[in-house]
This record gives structure tokens, C-alpha cells and sequence, in this order.
């Protein structure tokens, strides 16, 4: 049952990347990546600035989950997909507003901030980035 | 009141849920005619906020909405309040919040940062003291918020309208406005009409003593002397923005005040999507906004139960037609929308006593 | 040369009487006895021990139970393939002259926790806990996005997927120590519950108990067979597989296995069997590519033709894999690697893969984000 009680400052120090969409930009090879290295995966430089990264983008792969983890279970069914946003960078994340019968690859789709695990009635709220398709 | 240095509007935004629930499901859920109910209140439907949505989600979203009109950089944002009767926490302050996810009052953030409670009125009663603020120079621009997953009390007639949205402004120089405020007033009694005890789910009110000595009293109060402090009349506005609890008692009041039903129209939401309690005048405001023109005025008059009212005489500039179709507009919240039963309703609404409730969902 | 020399097993399967210690001591007394003489280190493989059952210091733990008390020991963990990292402690162990004799034993209680909920919050602790669980990801639901990605790039269909559990549940038949010992129908596969989206239940290795575990020695001096670890093959890949440039390809099996034959100095048409790590049916097929057993795209094909089938002529996870003959996790990796001794020794019984005298083992953690491929030949 631990793995839904959500540490606060682990939390806390994902805030940037959770509300903000912050990542990393490698200042030798350009590579951007969420979350902000220390090292670039892709050319080993150490000098990783952070920066905002671009707020839509379009589903590459997604799945619809049935089996959910602990602190997930009453969202059931939802989607994980495999985001691209617009600078090319990658991440995974939870789509929202949307049926899952709706989701398309290709689809676009943006960020918006929503609650996303809660530690019961008496802890932490852990808000971060989901996506769901564009408004207008 | 009146500032010394004017201040204005720069941005506007709002958001509401996708989700809604028709009067005659909810009437359903209880037995009840719902002829009766909404014919009486106008609300056909209202939103219902999504698993993952709560105030601050959606005062996020309306201020990311508002940032795009206002165009300013975030980090110049020096007050952040936030008016809600649903606060996330009881305790931790939802503008900390928002203050962090838009990097408000930059790197240092250095801004103010609090919630207001005045029941409907704590977006506006937050309005008035950004107007404070940057009227006396302290801060150039601030961002004031009305949001709320109102707390409808299950089989309650309030349960028809208690819904769920807000509306977000970016206040500045009325140099850099869209809209000018020329001045305000607020309008504040002990009235117990409608209130909610602290440890309370759902709020008690009064029925018929929420009309005469509280709703139509302070809005009436407010904008009688609003107007008459800065010597205008109803023929004056083009446009005139009251508290909507239901889609009937801004027509009312208005008619009372001496306002025609096309200057309240505009501005009247609630029949779309339910009382976003203290986004409720604010997303009427911004409706006006998304088709005002230049040169018209604005009169906004709000209500918040305990109770008291905040007037506040606008004039919308030529800026407006600039930012208007910057972010999304208040119908195209309105026209986003899946209806949902009462059963996936009293989920979403947290009405269900789960076994583990690990997610507090 | 490091050789094993000892093996034992207890079924795998759901235990609710025996808990960690019990499965440990049972698994390793008979590898003990097999064996006939004594170790002097103890290397533990297991993933979930501290998650589920609130226990860690396992060399310790181990130690105590098993009358052992003294004898160094550690808890070795690599996700799903923790049971071939261990054996390449022990081998390393010995090939430093640290120790002559190493048990490696591998034990996993999944059952204790028996919410579903709480399992897969378990497992997922496998794939990047903050940028794919947080959000609400799964380690299922990560093996679906790669099961998706190959139907779209290979044109393959669900029902392309069946042939691999049939084939695995075939094999746990005639596998003593399996856990799902039954026939499965192709209409079943079709009609299995969906867990993420394409991936089914019978897409999937069941949740198990079990304890696997093997002597191994600087000489092959086990009185009932012995097998030379011929070489080890070790690659890692990113954890998360939204960095990956493809959710097709597993480059550490590519990796990991050149790096087994160059060592080995053997060539691929020597493997007599191969026993590979089907955490998902489609895991199951992109490893057979990689491997080079079909090509890309067309491990259904193998599968479907016989290809695979034990008496085939590349027979894959005869005993079952993790599919039918179960995964208890931590432990899985050592089961391979027992279940090849006692292929290439003669003695895998029902399962015997006639002849056989060279395996492969390749055990992966996460999505083969950690690949050791053992080649191990009878003496």
C-alpha cells in the first residue's frame, strides 16, 4: 500500500518539470530531454541548462490502462501515451479529457495541469502535466 | 473607490469543465419532476468537475488564458489571490500554487500570494485589493482569480446549480488596458443567508431568506451607490454583469435597477453551465469581454453570501480587439462539453464512501 | 572456468504457507544436497523483498535460516534479470579467487501482497518511477506501447500473439516444477481481459512464489552432472523507454549476445536451446529477432511453424518460460539457469530437449534495459 502516499519533498523537487514543464537543454549538442540531466544521454556534456519546454505537441504511441497502480485504480480506464512536443523532445505522460476510444496517434494534443496522485484525505495534492487534445 | 493611479484590465481568461449534468438527470437521482425545478431556475445543465480537476487546476488553467491576452511575462505578476469557497486545502494556500506553475514574481518570487473567502464574492472582493495595490503603485500588475467546485449538498435544490468554473484577470496600468475601472465599491453586512460550518461537506442556506435581505438588497445597495457616487444611470452601460445564482435573479435584480434584459443577456452564463460560485460574475464578465467594443461600459455588480456585494464601473478600450481571439473565449468552454449520469457524477463529486481511499480521488 | 554443480527448485506457484525464508531454505537445501559439499559464499538474488514483504539485508537473512551463519553473503537485484546477476557475482567471486564455491539463490514472495493494485505498483518500480509510474504508467502498460509499436511497423495482429502462450503453456505440461501446467485453446488468448491496451492477461507471466538455486564451483566437481559457464554477455539500455530511438529493437540483446559468442568462441548454430525472459508475449518475439532466431517481424512465424517447439530446431523456453512455468521475479533468472544445467546434464525430465548439450539463458530487467545472456555447456 506504500506506493500511493506520495513523498512530499520528492514532489516538491519535481515542481519545475511537474507544473512547469521544465527540462534540459544540452548547451553542446542542443539535445533537449525531460527530466534536466546532469549528463547529456546523448553527447556525455556536463553543461545542461534548464528550460521551458514548448506546451503542445502530438501523440506518438499511447495504450489504455485497465490494471492500475496503487493511487491510480479509479481512473480506470485511462491513457498513458508517448508524447512529441513541438521541439521534438519526448516524454510520457497521462492524457485527460479525452475518451480513450478517441485517442489517435498523431492526434495533438497540450498540457494542461491536473491532480494527478493524492495521499488520501489527509495528504499531499501531487499536481503535474497531463495532455488532452487542443482546445483551440 | 478610486485609485489614484488608474488601473485597467490587461487580460482576461476562464475555464470550465467539459463535463455536465443535465436538471433532469439530477432530478432523477432524487425522484423529483424536474419540470418544476428548472423551469424555475433556468439552469438546464451544469459543469461537473473531472477526477483530476479541483480549484486550482482550473484557475490554472484561467490564468494561463489570461497571460495570453495580458501578454505580459509572468514574472512580472507581483499579487496572486485566489477567491474560492473550495479550497484544495484548507490550510496551504491555493495561489502558492498558481504562484509556482506560473512563475509568478520571477525566479525570487517576489509577489503576494493569498486566498479569499467571501463566499461568491471572493474573486472580486480579490479584485478590489489588486486594484489597491497597484493603484497606490506598490505593484505594476496582479492577477486575481475567482474558482470553484461548488459543493452542491446531494437532493438540495442547490444541487441544480452548484457547479463548477472560474475566471481569471490580469490587472495593470490602465495605460497597457483593455479595459479601464474607473471605480468600485463594496457593500458588506452581516447577513446570514448561506454559509458553510468548517468542517462541513455541503453548505446550509436559508431558501427564501437568501433573496430579499441578502442577494437583492446588497446588489441593489452596491449599484445604486455605486452610480450615484460617480453619477451615471442604467442608460449609461451597455452591459450590466450581476452574481448569477440561477439564470432568473440577475434579470430581477436588473430589471429593478433599470437595466433591459439585452444589456443582462450577454452576461448571464449560468443557464449554460450551473453557479461557478465565486467565478459566477467573473465568467459573466468575461463573456461581455469576449464581444465587447470599444468604448462601452461595463457595470459588474457581484454577491457574496454573509453576505455583501462588489460594483465596479469598466470602460473597455480600443486594446480589446488585439487580445480578444488570443486565448479561448467563454462559449468555447461552454460548447466543450460530455454529459455524464448521476451515478458517474456522485463519482466525480466524491459522494461515494470508497473501501480504500488511498486516492482521496 | 567457473562450472555449476548443484541445482534445486521448489515449484513455482502460489506458496501461502512458506514465506521468504521458507522458500530460500527449501530451494538452497536441495541444491546443498545435490551438490554434497559445502559453500563458502552466498549471493541472493531478488527484486521485491524490501517492497513487499518489508525485508531487506537478504545475505544475512538467508544465512540465518539456513544454519549458515558466518558465511559471507549479499542480495544481489538487476529487476527481472536480478538471478543472472547474481551468478555473475558468484562467478566473479570465483574467478578472483574470493571464493571456490558459491550458492546463488534466488527467492521471490509476490504473494503477500494480494491486491492487484499494489503488485503492479510493485513491479513498476522496473521502469523510471518519476517520468513513467508518477504520470501512471505500469510496467505493463510500458510492454504494450512496444506491443502496439510492433503490430503498426510489422503489420502483426492480436491473434498473431496466441501462438507464444500456447506454446509456453504446452511446454509447463511436461514441466514438473511449472506453475500454469495447462493447455491453453486459441480462443482463450482472444477472449483473455484487456490490462493495457493491446496487452491481455495472457499476454503476460503470471504472479508467483518460488526459489531457485545453483552451486557453482571453480571445478566441475558436482557428483550428479556439471556445466561450464562458457560466457557471459552483459548490456544495459536506457530505463525509459520514451528516450529510446525505438520501442522495437532491443539493442543490449543484440549486445549482450555478440558479446557472449566472441567470449564463448562458439557460433550460434551450437545453441542448442534458448531460454529467454517473456515478461510479455511481445517481449517473447522481439528477443527470438534479436537473438537472430527470426527476422524482424517475423518471430510469429517461428512460433506458428514449429520453429520454437521443443523438439524444433530452435527450441525456445522448453520449460515453459515465464509465461507458463511462472516469474517469481527476483528469482526467474536463476530458474533459467538451473532449468539449462539440467537441460545440458540430461536430466530436464519431461522437458528435455533430446540431445541438448549447449544453452543460452537470457535473463532481462525491465524492457531489456538489463540483458546477461548465460552460455553454459554440459562437461
Amino acid at each position: 500500500m506504500w506506493a500511493y502516499w506520495q513523498s512530499v519533498p520528492a514532489h516538491w523537487r519535481e515542481i519545475p518539470a511537474r507544473y512547469r514543464l521544465e527540462g534540459g537543454e544540452c548547451q553542446d549538442c542542443r539535445y533537449r530531454m525531460i527530466p534536466r540531466e546532469d549528463i547529456c544521454p546523448k553527447c556525455g556534456s556536463r553543461n545542461i541548462k534548464p528550460i521551458n519546454l514548448p506546451r503542445k505537441g502530438k501523440v506518438v504511441n499511447y495504450t489504455v490502462i485497465w490494471n492500475a497502480p496503487r493511487g491510480y485504480e479509479y481512473y480506470t480506464p485511462y491513457v498513458i501515451a508517448i508524447i512529441e512536443l513541438e521541439d521534438g523532445t519526448r516524454l510520457t505522460a497521462q492524457l485527460t479529457d479525452v475518451e480513450p476510444s478517441d485517442v489517435k496517434e498523431g492526434m495533438e494534443v497540450e498540457m494542461v495541469l491536473r491532480k494527478t496522485r493524492v495521499s488520501g484525505e489527509s495528504g499531499l495534492i501531487a499536481y503535474s502535466y497531463k495532455f488532452r487534445p487542443l482546445i483551440k | 473607490m478610486r485609485a489614484d493611479r488608474k488601473v485597467g484590465i490587461v487580460g482576461w481568461g476562464v475555464y470550465v469543465p467539459q463535463w455536465r449534468i443535465r436538471s433532469e438527470e439530477l432530478a432523477r437521482g432524487w425522484g423529483r419532476d424536474w419540470k418544476r425545478y428548472a423551469a424555475g431556475i433556468m439552469v438546464e445543465e451544469k459543469s461537473v468537475p473531472g477526477l483530476d480537476e479541483d480549484t486550482f487546476t482550473i484557475a490554472y488553467e484561467a490564468s494561463v488564458n489570461a497571460l495570453r491576452r495580458a501578454r505580459i511575462d509572468p514574472s512580472k505578476l507581483r499579487a496572486v489571490y485566489v477567491g474560492t469557497e473550495s479550497k484544495p486545502y484548507a490550510v496551504k494556500t491555493t495561489a502558492t500554487m498558481l504562484i509556482e506553475a506560473l512563475g509568478a514574481g520571477g525566479e525570487d518570487r517576489l509577489t503576494t500570494g493569498a486566498d479569499y473567502e467571501f463566499a461568491c464574492k471572493a474573486g472580486t472582493e480579490a479584485m478590489q485589493s489588486i486594484i489597491g495595490l497597484i493603484g497606490s503603485g506598490m505593484i505594476d500588475y496582479g492577477l486575481a482569480v475567482g474558482a470553484d467546485t461548488a459543493q452542491g449538498a446531494p437532493g438540495d435544490a442547490l444541487e441544480y446549480t452548484a457547479s463548477a468554473g472560474g475566471a481569471a484577470y490580469i490587472l495593470g496600468p490602465a495605460e497597457e488596458s483593455i479595459a479601464i475601472i474607473e471605480a468600485s465599491l463594496s457593500h458588506v453586512t452581516d447577513t446570514p443567508d448561506f454559509w458553510r460550518r468548517q468542517h462541513e461537506r455541503y453548505p446550509a442556506h436559508t431558501r427564501a431568506f437568501t433573496g430579499e435581505p441578502a442577494y437583492f438588497k446588497h446588489i441593489m445597495t452596491a449599484a445604486k451607490k455605486l452610480m450615484g457616487l460617480i453619477g451615471t444611470t442604467p442608460d449609461d452601460y451597455d452591459y450590466a454583469i450581476f452574481h448569477q445564482p440561477n439564470g432568473k435573479f440577475p434579470l430581477r435584480v436588473g430589471t429593478r435597477l433599470g437595466f433591459t434584459p439585452d444589456k443582462i443577456k450577454p452576461g448571464l452564463i449560468t443557464p449554460y453551465i450551473g453557479n461557478t460560485y465565486s467565478g459566477s460574475a467573473l465568467v459573466g464578465l468575461a463573456a461581455v469581454l469576449d464581444q465587447a467594443k470599444p468604448g462601452q461600459k461595463i457595470l459588474v455588480v457581484s454577491f457574496g453570501s454573509g453576505a455583501g456585494s462588489d460594483a465596479f464601473h469598466i470602460e473597455v478600450n480600443d486594446k480589446i480587439e488585439e487580445v480578444r481571439d488570443l486565448a479561448p473565449k467563454v462559449m468555447d468552454y461552454v460548447n466543450r462539453k460530455r454529459y455524464v449520469d448521476y451515478t458517474t457524477y456522485a463519482r466525480y463529486r466524491r459522494m461515494i464512501r470508497m473501501l480504500h481511499d488511498f486516492s482521496a480521488y | 572456468m567457473v562450472y555449476i554443480v548443484g541445482v534445486g527448485l521448489t515449484p513455482v506457484g502460489n506458496h501461502w504457507s512458506k514465506s521468504l525464508r521458507h522458500l530460500a531454505v527449501e530451494a538452497s537445501v536441495k541444491a546443498l544436497e545435490d551438490y554434497g559439499k559445502d559453500v563458502d559464499y552466498v549471493v541472493v538474488s531478488n527484486m521485491l523483498s524490501g517492497v513487499i514483504n518489508g525485508q531487506e539485508n537478504l545475505g544475512s537473512y538467508v544465512v540465518s535460516h539456513l544454519g549458515k551463519i558466518g558465511t559471507p553473503a549479499i542480495k544481489v537485484e538487476a529487476a527481472g534479470a536480478s538471478g543472472a546477476a547474481a551468478s555473475v557475482v558468484a562467478q566473479g567471486l570465483i574467478s578472483s579467487g574470493a571464493a571456490e564455491k558459491v550458492l546463488v539463490v534466488g527467492v521471490e514472495k509476490m504473494t503477500d501482497y494480494t491486491s492487484l493494485e499494489d503488485t503492479t505498483s510493485a513491479l513498476s518500480t522496473a521502469i523510471d518511477s518519476e517520468y513513467e509510474g508518477f504520470p501512471g504508467g505500469t510496467l505493463d502498460a510500458m510492454h504494450a506501447l512496444v506491443m502496439r509499436e510492433y503490430m503498426k511497423k510489422y503489420g502483426v495482429n492480436r491473434e498473431d500473439f496466441s501462438y507464444f502462450p500456447l506454446l509456453m503453456h504446452k511446454n509447463a505440461v511436461d514441466t514438473p516444477h511449472a506453475q500454469l501446467r495447462f493447455k491453453l485453446k486459441p480462443e482463450s488468448y482472444m477472449r483473455s481481459p484487456m490490462i493495457a491496451e493491446p496487452i491481455t492477461l495472457l499476454d503476460l507471466a503470471p504472479v508467483s512464489d518460488g526459489a531457485a538455486a545453483i552451486v557453482l564451483s571453480k571445478e566441475p566437481d558436482g557428483p550428479n552432472g556439471n556445466a561450464e559457464i562458457l560466457s557471459v554477455g552483459h548490456a544495459t539500455d536506457t530505463i525509459a523507454i520514451y528516450r529510446r530511438e525505438s520501442l522495437t529493437e532491443m539493442p543490449a540483446i543484440r549486445a549482450a549476445f555478440s558479446e557472449a559468442l566472441e567470449r564463448a568462441n562458439i557460433e550460434r548454430g551450437s545453441i542448442d536451446l534458448y531460454n529467454i525472459h517473456d515478461y510479455s508475449s511481445v517481449l517473447g518475439y522481439i528477443t527470438t529477432e534479436e537473438l537472430g532466431l527470426a527476422e524482424r517481424g517475423k518471430a510469429p512465424e517461428l512460433f506458428k511453424n514449429g520453429g520454437a517447439d521443443r523438439d524444433g530446431p530452435t527450441p525456445v523456453n522448453p520449460e515453459g518460460g515465464l509465461k507458463a512455468r511462472g516469474n517469481p521475479v527476483g528469482a526467474t533468472g536463476v530458474y533459467q539457469i538451473a532449468e539449462a544445467f539440467l537441460q545440458v546434464t540430461g536430466r530436464a525430465k519431461g522437458a528435455q530437449v533430446e540431445g541438448a548439450k549447449t544453452a543460452l539463458t537470457l535473463s532481462a530487467g525491465g524492457l531489456a534495459s538489463n540483458v546477461i545472456i548465460h552460455l553454459i555447456r554440459g562437461v
